[in-house]
This record gives C-alpha cells, sequence and structure tokens, in this order.
C-alpha cells in the first residue's frame, strides 16, 4: 500500500527565537528517518541566521536570530520557507550518511541492577535478555533529556516491559535501560525511569572530545557484549 | 592576576553568551540568565560583549581582589554598599561583599579583561548538569582562586573622567530589574494550549504566579492553581526552547530557563517571548509574575524596544571610554 506523501502538518512558533516543523504527533518510524534527513539537509544550507537545527520524533526545530541581517521579513516564514525548500531536493546521500555506531555493553548482574526483574517479567531467562538486546539493531530517534541522551527504536517486542513504577534516583553514567520499545543509554549518573539491563565503559557525553556525543540524531546503533574485565580496560 | 573566594555566595557561576549549535545532542545554549546585565557589566570595564562574568545569585560571594582590578557589578540590587552599574578600579587586597539582593535575583560581576578559563565547546559558561566550562565545571567554592587575563586596569579606568573622590558619576542600570510586583511578561499561546480546559486557559492569564523555591537555571516552577487538561492524551515528545512554559501531569507550570532541557513530554501552555526571559529571570523565588498574550508581532516590537535600549546605554559607556 503506497504511503501518503509527508507534509508538515503544523508550523508552531517557539517563542520568536524557533520554529517547530511537525510531521507526526505520533510515533511513526518512517517519518522520524524522513525528519532525520530533512534535518541533515537544513543543518547543511547553514543559513548564518540558524543557530540550531534539532531533530526530534515527530518534526524538527530550528532556532535562530529573528533580527540577523540576513533574515528579510519574517523568521518564522523564512524557516518555514527554508524547510519547504529542502524538501523539494532530493536527499543527497552523501549529506545524510547514517553512521553505525558500535556501543559496547557489559550486561554481567553488578552492571545490570534490573536484568533480573525484566527478565522475569518477560518470561526469558537473564542470558537471553542480554543476548535478544545485543542483537537489535537500533537507530537514534532523537536525543533530548539530557546531553547525548539518545532514545533508539528497534527494541525486540519479546523485551518490551513498561517504565519503572518508581524511578531510580541515580543511575550509573553509561547504563543502558530499556522500557517500551524503545533503549537508551544514561550519560551522566541522572534518576532515571528506564530499566538498567547493562551499562557502557564508553563516554556518552564528554564536553572534552571534538564531537562530544557518543550518538547523533539518525546514527544506526549497534550492542556488543562485553565482559567485566573488558569494561574495567574499556573504563577509563 | 588572582580573584581569592572567600565565601562563594548562593549560587556564583561564570557564564558568558552560552554556545549554539549543540541541540541536536542534547546540549542547550545556556550562558547568562540576564544577558542584559551581562552586556552592560562587560561593557563598563570595556570587555567585548561575550566576555564570561561572575553570574551572583541571591546571596553575593565575598570575594578579595589580590591586585588592583577594574571591576563592575551590574544587576540586581544588594543590601551591601559596592557601587553598581559603573566601573570600580578595586585596590589590591580590597574586598567584595555584598550581601543580600534587595531587588532582583542575579547580578554579574565584570573584571577588565576577563577571567583566564578556557572555553569549552565554544564557550565559558558553566554547564552544572555535566560539570563542564566556566571554572572547572562548577560553581565556586570557598578557597577558589579565579585567574584573570592581563586587563592594564589602570590604563583603561585612566582614560575616564572622575570625580575628586576618584570614582565616575555617571552609571549604565539594567532595565531589566522589576519595578513592581507582579511583573508582566509576554508569552505566545503555546502548541498544545487548546488542549486545557477554558479554566485553565482562563487561570493561565488571570493568576498572579509566585515563583516556587525549587527554581534554578534550568526552569521556574510556578505556584497558583493547577491547570487541568481536557485532551488527557500524552503528548510525543518534542524540542522546546527558551521561554518555553510546560505543564506537566501534576498542573503546576515550569518555564524553562537558561539551562533548560532541549526536547520535553509535557504540554506547553505558552511560550515567553525573548525580550521578556531576561526579566523574568531577575526574579527570585517567591517573587510574583502574570502573563499578557501577545502575537510575534509585538513579540519583535519587544525585542526592538529591548535592543535600542541596550544599544543607547552601550553607546553612552563607549562614549565616556572615549571610543
Amino acid at each position: 500500500m503506497a504511503r501518503k506523501p509527508i507534509e508538515p502538518k503544523a508550523i508552531v512558533p517557539l517563542g520568536d527565537c524557533a520554529a517547530y516543523i511537525e510531521f507526526a504527533d505520533k510515533l511513526d518510524l518512517e517519518v522520524n528517518e524522513f525528519v532525520q534527513q530533512l534535518a541533515a539537509t537544513v543543518h547543511s544550507r547553514a543559513r548564518p541566521w540558524m543557530r540550531d537545527v534539532v531533530p526530534a520524533l515527530g518534526g524538527l526545530a530550528l532556532h535562530y536570530d529573528p533580527d540577523h541581517p540576513d533574515v528579510h521579513g519574517d523568521a518564522l516564514e523564512a524557516a518555514a520557507i527554508l524547510v519547504q525548500e529542502c524538501m523539494k531536493e532530493e536527499a543527497a546521500p552523501e549529506e545524510a550518511p547514517a553512521r553505525t555506531v558500535e556501543v559496547p555493553v557489559c550486561y554481567e548482574r553488578e552492571f545490570a541492577p534490573d536484568i533480573e526483574v525484566v527478565a522475569s517479567q518477560v518470561k526469558l531467562d537473564v542470558a537471553e535478555v542480554a543476548r535478544v538486546h545485543a542483537a537489535g539493531e537500533y537507530r537514534v530517534l532523537m536525543i533530548g533529556f539530557a546531553p547525548g541522551h539518545a532514545y533508539m527504536s528497534g527494541l525486540d517486542a519479546k523485551l518490551a516491559v513498561p517504565r519503572r513504577a518508581t524511578p531510580r534516583a541515580l543511575v550509573a553514567p553509561g547504563a543502558v535501560a530499556i522500557a517500551n520499545q524503545q533503549t537508551i543509554v544514561y550519560p551522566y549518573a541522572i534518576s532515571g525511569g528506564w530499566s538498567v539491563i547493562g551499562r557502557t565503559p564508553l563516554a556518552v557525553f564528554d564536553a572534552g572530545r571534538e564531537a562530544p556525543s557518543l550518538l547523533a540524531p539518525g546514527d544506526r546503533v549497534r550492542f556488543r557484549a562485553i565482559t567485566a574485565e573488558e569494561f574495567t580496560a574499556l573504563h577509563k | 592576576m588572582t580573584i581569592r573566594v572567600l565565601r562563594p555566595g548562593l549560587l556564583t557561576t561564570l557564564q558568558d553568551g552560552g554556545r549554539y549549535g549543540l541541540q541536536h545532542v542534547g546540549l542547550c545554549p545556556g550562558g547568562a540568565m540576564d544577558p542584559v546585565a551581562l552586556a552592560l557589566a562587560n561593557a563598563l570595564v570595556g570587555n567585548a560583549a561575550g566576555e564570561a562574568a561572575l553570574e551572583i545569585t541571591v546571596i553575593g560571594p565575598e570575594l578579595s581582589f589580590e591586585d588592583e582590578t577594574l571591576v563592575a557589578l551590574c544587576g540586581a540590587e544588594f543590601d551591601g554598599s559596592f557601587p553598581r552599574n559603573r566601573p570600580v578600579l578595586a585596590p589590591a587586597g580590597s574586598r567584595f561583599n555584598v550581601g543580600h539582593t534587595t531587588r532582583g535575583a542575579r547580578a554579574y560581576l565584570a573584571v577588565a579583561g576577563g577571567f583566564a578559563v578556557e572555553p569549552v565547546l565554544g564557550s565559558c559558561s558553566t554547564y552544572l548538569p555535566g560539570h563542564f566550562g566556566g571554572f572547572q565545571g562548577r560553581a565556586l567554592k570557598h578557597g577558589d582562586a579565579l585567574p584573570l587575563r592581563d586587563p592594564a586596569a589602570k590604563e583603561r579606568f585612566a582614560k575616564l573622567k572622575k570625580t575628586r573622590n576618584g570614582t565616575v558619576k555617571w552609571s549604565a542600570p539594567p532595565f531589566t530589574l522589576p519595578d513592581r510586583e507582579p511583573i508582566l511578561v509576554h508569552v505566545l499561546e503555546g502548541q498544545h494550549f487548546a488542549s486545557f480546559d477554558s479554566n485553565a486557559q482562563r487561570s493561565f492569564f488571570d493568576t498572579v504566579w509566585k515563583i516556587a523555591p525549587e527554581s534554578n537555571r534550568m526552569g521556574f516552577r510556578l505556584t497558583g492553581p493547577a491547570l487541568v487538561r481536557s485532551d488527557q492524551n500524552e503528548i510525543l515528545s518534542g524540542p522546546t526552547a527558551l521561554g518555553s512554559v510546560q505543564v506537566p501531569g501534576n498542573g503546576t507550570p515550569i518555564t524553562l530557563m537558561a539551562d533548560h532541557q532541549t526536547t520535553g513530554g509535557y504540554p506547553r501552555i505558552a511560550e515567553i517571548v525573548s525580550a521578556d526571559v531576561a526579566r523574568l529571570a531577575q526574579l527570585a523565588p517567591g517573587g510574583t509574575v502574570h502573563f499578557a498574550r501577545c502575537d510575534l508581532g509585538m513579540a519583535a516590537e519587544l525585542r526592538h524596544d529591548t535592543r535600542e535600549r541596550l544599544s543607547a546605554a552601550l553607546r553612552g559607556i563607549a562614549w565616556n571610554y572615549g571610543q
């Protein structure tokens, strides 16, 4: 069945210095993939009045300086026109090369405080939970909540668990967690309501790195199971 | 050259104009809560507008100037007696102790030549949740020694006309401080305004909201009636901006401030216009605000008014420096 063409549903001012172009108000992975490519195209235009291009689950935000001399007239309109122009262009493949990022994860008990609860919830044994999670192919739908905090689709329906009734006050930096049909990696020791089933030794967000965020919107992600020894070796 | 921290105050951090370009990986621009007061403080000591200064919050720090230092304090008013809104040549060994704010919540202490800290991701702003930027990625602590660049303070100060007691007789006050409360803040209707019931829509604009104690650089929580949605459906997480007003399930609005999250899953009832965010930032917990509806045209007018007032003040300061 042919899909309807993807068109903006709403152009919403986020105050007077940003606009949100919404394509879907429900999670739709196909729309999200389109949004990621569109954001890459808009970003590559690099208009001097644009400050940030932020792809989200169902649309993208443009943050801008509405008084920049290159904005002729209304900034919201200029943003909407720019997005429309980018939509007309064929997505040039070199503009949005989907990276694949491999993230090592230790699923052993000391790194996975919730894996036993998850195993009993989904009626699998603990090793199977780790195997199914590591076998998945994931895609970064959006980064938000905290720097580097990526929401990824692609979790096997066999591992779908609701959010924890009581959020943990602090999760470990690099904690790999699941809820519903998504997975995340916590960048810092923050409060979190997702079930933690492993931990990566990599720095998820490091302000000292040239690319501070391990993951970017649109990235393909694979998890590789590692032992506690490998975790210690990779953890700086 | 060094400024030594004797007492840190409630929350004293280095802040500049913030960092754009990383919101897609979840990092907010951050920077000074009141960019108007920051720009004036910098201009008063002859700095470029984007230089980092100490953002002082409600209770000021106690500092010791180890060397003769040209400084300016701009923003909130304090019960202490340090001169505000003008350049001051602080003698070597002198103290800075402003006490508690009496009007406004935030002030900026700029030093001629700036603080000698390395920018992180293009900015010297302290991002507290990520522990980076500014001075060692954190708020000031007792015993810190803040390094200063060589500012040629005396030469800069020498250019200014002085009264007999050696001070300048003019000042450049910020115009972001609350004249009377509640302050009036202009908003656009948010994307989800229509999903609130008519009572909530009315009371959002009729209520005098109080800034709750659990307010910080990330967001201000507002005390008032709970705002109920007629459409209870969860919304898809979407992008947010500085000044977005979110309403979580408990009905308590939160205004997103400088260190806000870049995306959010709560409905946005309103968006504060950029010209009024700095004025809101000057309210301390207990301060009061009410909201007035406006459109993008009026938001642009308010923005241009602010810019005109700021550039007139900056021209006046530059004239005194003979530029």
